[in-house]
Formats: structure tokens, C-alpha cells, sequence
């Protein structure tokens, strides 16, 4: 999946750490939350793997802006959190 | 969503029940220990024995207690002698053996 | 008991002697690797952040590709994460935090500070970066708006703080000794 700066993207609401041993770098304050892209970051080996020391694919990271309003009850509206993401943590509304 | 619920307890942003802790803003040098652990996760990464995402993912095994215990370098140095365990680069038995030794 | 839970001092010793004898790592090996990671220091980014206030066209690069702008300063970058830059302006003061663990522009600047390591500031940067920055004694202007970027990935982040009023016609020397290392994290704000 591709992505490009203005796009706006949905993190996805799953629990991995819930099932079984994981390493997942998609902080759990984002999860099932709505973000905008900005800039695509390259291409990296995917951490999750790595951190097994299993074969790691390359995945595309993206860096995301959310607005802080949406994530916390106190947050304002004007004040955003930017996170790298990768690609398969994405999708399209 | 009940996000707070479901995270891995190294997951801490926005953690309801560290919003009111105060950051101890002094510099705190490093002692030797934490500059040895430090160099020896360098090393063993630039030899490509062990990376750091195997270093976090040993760190963010630690139970929540003992985590939030351990200080920095000691959650790496426990991290660290877990990776090298579990990839049999070092066993068990020699580990024993060489804290053994005086 | 897991063997795991020995304590770290104890584990450290024994680990020393286990891979200096199986030749996997050395006591030479460490030593050049500490001497190497204590060359990196806050005068490095500072020194870059003194020449970006001075030359638009390495500004330019430190916002474009920080990890070539590190480079063009002697900073050794081969094999290191890629250096992203944010720019603090008149309408936006960006903070760096890594919830998850404790990534850090190190090859810049050196080892992280502890306070960037704690539980504290890793949970609270991101949902109360004002209250945070009042930890640090550092209070905003009304109307200039929080970016917290957190570190998740393969990059690592530091901030190009704002040049302060009061500092025309400064060298770059001057200028680099403003700028303190949390200047470079967004906790504070360099002032003359």
C-alpha cells in the first residue's frame, strides 16, 4: 500500500501484544485512530521481525500527524502528535 | 476504545497513572556499569550478534514490576544475557559457571 | 530464580569474561566503542544549530537530509539511524519523546539524558507537552502550537530551536554556546 503526503489514514484497532509474544513499534494510543500523512520515510526491515531475529521484509514508514484533541480528552485541538508508522499498521478510511 | 487496557506495559504514552509524576530533571551521570553495557550492546551490534529491536524486545519481556524496578542499564544488561541465551551463543551452564568464579 | 534475574553488576562481569574468551567481544573492542560513543556530545548539535541560524543553504540541508548535514560537520553517521530535523518557528514548538524505549539522536548528541529515559516523561510528553515543558521551567507564548513527535522508527529526531532575539551579528561560536542539549529535545528554549 502506498501512501503520499495529504492522505489521510486510519491506524489499525488490533492487539497483537494480546495474543501471543510480539514486538510492535505502533504506540497503543493510536490504535484505531485517524491521522494524516506527511512525509514517507524510505523503506525499512520490519522491526517485528527483527526483534526475533527472523528474515525481516522491508517495509515503507510514514510519519503521521494526529491531532491531540482526538487522542486525549484534555488534548487541544491546534497541538498534534507526529509518529513513524509503518505501512501495514495504515489504512485508507 | 480501552486502549489503555490492552497495551504492553512498556507502553507508555499518555499513561494515566504517570501524568502527575514529576521528571527528575537532574543530570544524573553515567556510573561505569551503565558505559560497559552501553559499549557492549554497541559492539555486539556493529558485529551484527545481537540488534537493538532484540535488545527492545528482550527489555519489554521483563515483568511490569521488576521493569519499572530495574534501573536503564540494568533492564539492558538482563536483556541483553536473555538474547544471548536464547540464541545459544552463550549457555546456561557457562553463564553459572563464570558467576561462580571469583 | 532465572538466571536472567542475577543481579546486573554480576552479570555484567560474568558476560565480560564469557565473550572476551569465546573472542566474540573484547575489552578492546569496549574500550574503542566507549571512546567512540564519547566523542558524540550536545556541542556537536549545537555546533550545527549555530551554523543553520548563520547559513540559510545549511539550514536548507539540516531540514532536507539531517544525516548529510551531520556529515558535512565531521560527525561520523556510517551505519547510524537516519537524523531527521524539526524546525521550531514563531507558530510551532516541536518536542521529541520516545514512549516505547528511549531512542535518541545519539550520534549527534550523545548519550540521552536520563530524565528522557524516565516513565515520567515518556508517558507524559505526549498527552501534556505544556505541563511537561513546566518541569523544565519552560512556559510557551500563547498561540504556538505542540508538535510531540515520538520516536517509534528507524529515524531519530532532534529539534532547531528558534534563534533568539538579542543575538545579531554573533559568531558561530557564540551562538553554539547557547544552545544546550535540551534545546535539542524541545524541553527548553535557547536565550541569550
Amino acid at each position: 500500500m502506498n501512501f503520499s503526503p495529504g492522505d489521510r489514514v486510519i491506524v489499525k484497532d488490533d492487539w497483537p501484544e494480546t495474543r501471543g509474544p510480539v514486538h510492535i513499534r505502533t504506540p497503543h494510543y493510536l490504535r484505531g485512530h485517524a491521522g494524516r500523512v506527511l512525509r514517507y520515510l524510505g523503506d525499512h526491515p520490519n522491526p517485528e521481525d527483527l526483534a526475533f531475529a527472523r528474515p525481516a521484509a522491508q517495509r515503507s514508514l510514514y510519519h503521521v500527524s494526529f491531532p491531540m484533541n482526538e487522542l486525549w480528552p484534555e488534548g487541544r485541538e491546534d497541538d498534534e502528535v507526529v509518529v513513524e508508522i509503518y505501512e501495514h499498521w495504515l489504512e485508507q478510511p | 476504545m480501552d486502549n489503555d487496557a490492552k497495551r504492553a506495559h512498556h507502553d507508555l504514552g499518555g499513561v494515566s497513572k504517570f501524568m502527575c509524576e514529576a521528571v527528575d530533571v537532574e543530570p544524573h551521570a553515567l556510573t561505569s556499569f551503565d558505559r560497559e553495557v552501553d559499549a557492549l550492546r554497541g559492539v555486539l551490534g556493529a558485529k551484527a550478534i545481537m540488534t537493538v529491536d532484540e535488545l527492545r524486545r528482550g527489555i519489554e519481556a521483563i515483568p511490569e514490576a521488576e521493569y519499572h524496578r530495574l534501573s536503564y542499564y540494568r533492564r539492558w544488561i538482563r536483556s541483553i544475557t536473555d538474547n544471548l541465551l536464547r540464541k545459544g551463543i552463550i549457555t546456561e551452564a557457562e553463564l553459572r559457571a563464570a558467576l561462580e568464579e571469583t | 530464580m532465572n538466571i536472567v534475574e542475577t543481579d546486573g553488576e554480576a552479570l555484567l562481569v560474568a558476560m565480560r569474561k564469557l565473550l572476551a574468551r569465546k573472542n566474540l567481544v573484547t575489552a578492546a573492542e569496549l574500550a574503542e566503542r566507549t571512546a567512540a560513543t564519547d566523542k558524540a556530545s550536545p556541542g556537536q548539535g549545537a555546533r550545527m544549530v549555530a551554523r543553520a541560524w548563520t547559513e540559510p543553504e545549511y539550514r536548507a540541508l539540516m531540514l532536507e537530509d539531517g544525516t548529510k548535514a551531520a556529515e558535512a560537520m565531521n560527525i561520523p553517521m556510517r551505519g547510524m539511524p537516519p537524523l531527521g530535523v524539526l524546525e521550531n518557528t514563531d507558530a510551532v514548538h516541536n518536542l521529541i519523546v520516545c514512549t516505547l524505549c528511549s531512542c535518541y539522536p545519539r550520534a549527534v548528541l550523545g548519550y540521552p539524558p536520563f530524565w528522557y529515559k524516565s516513565a515520567a516523561y515518556r508517558a507524559r510528553a505526549v498527552r501534556d507537552p505544556r505541563g511537561l515543558l513546566a518541569e523544565f521551567r519552560t512556559t510557551l507564548p500563547d498561540g504556538v502550537r505542540i508538535h510531540v513527535v515520538d520516536s517509534t522508527a528507524d529515524y531519530r529526531w532532534m529539534v532547531l530551536p528558534k534563534r533568539p532575539i538579542g543575538t545579531d551579528g554573533w559568531s558561530v561560536e557564540q551562538l553554539a554556546a547557547i544552545v544546550r542539549e535540551g534545546d535539542m529535545v524541545g524541553v527548553t528554549v535557547p536565550s541569550v
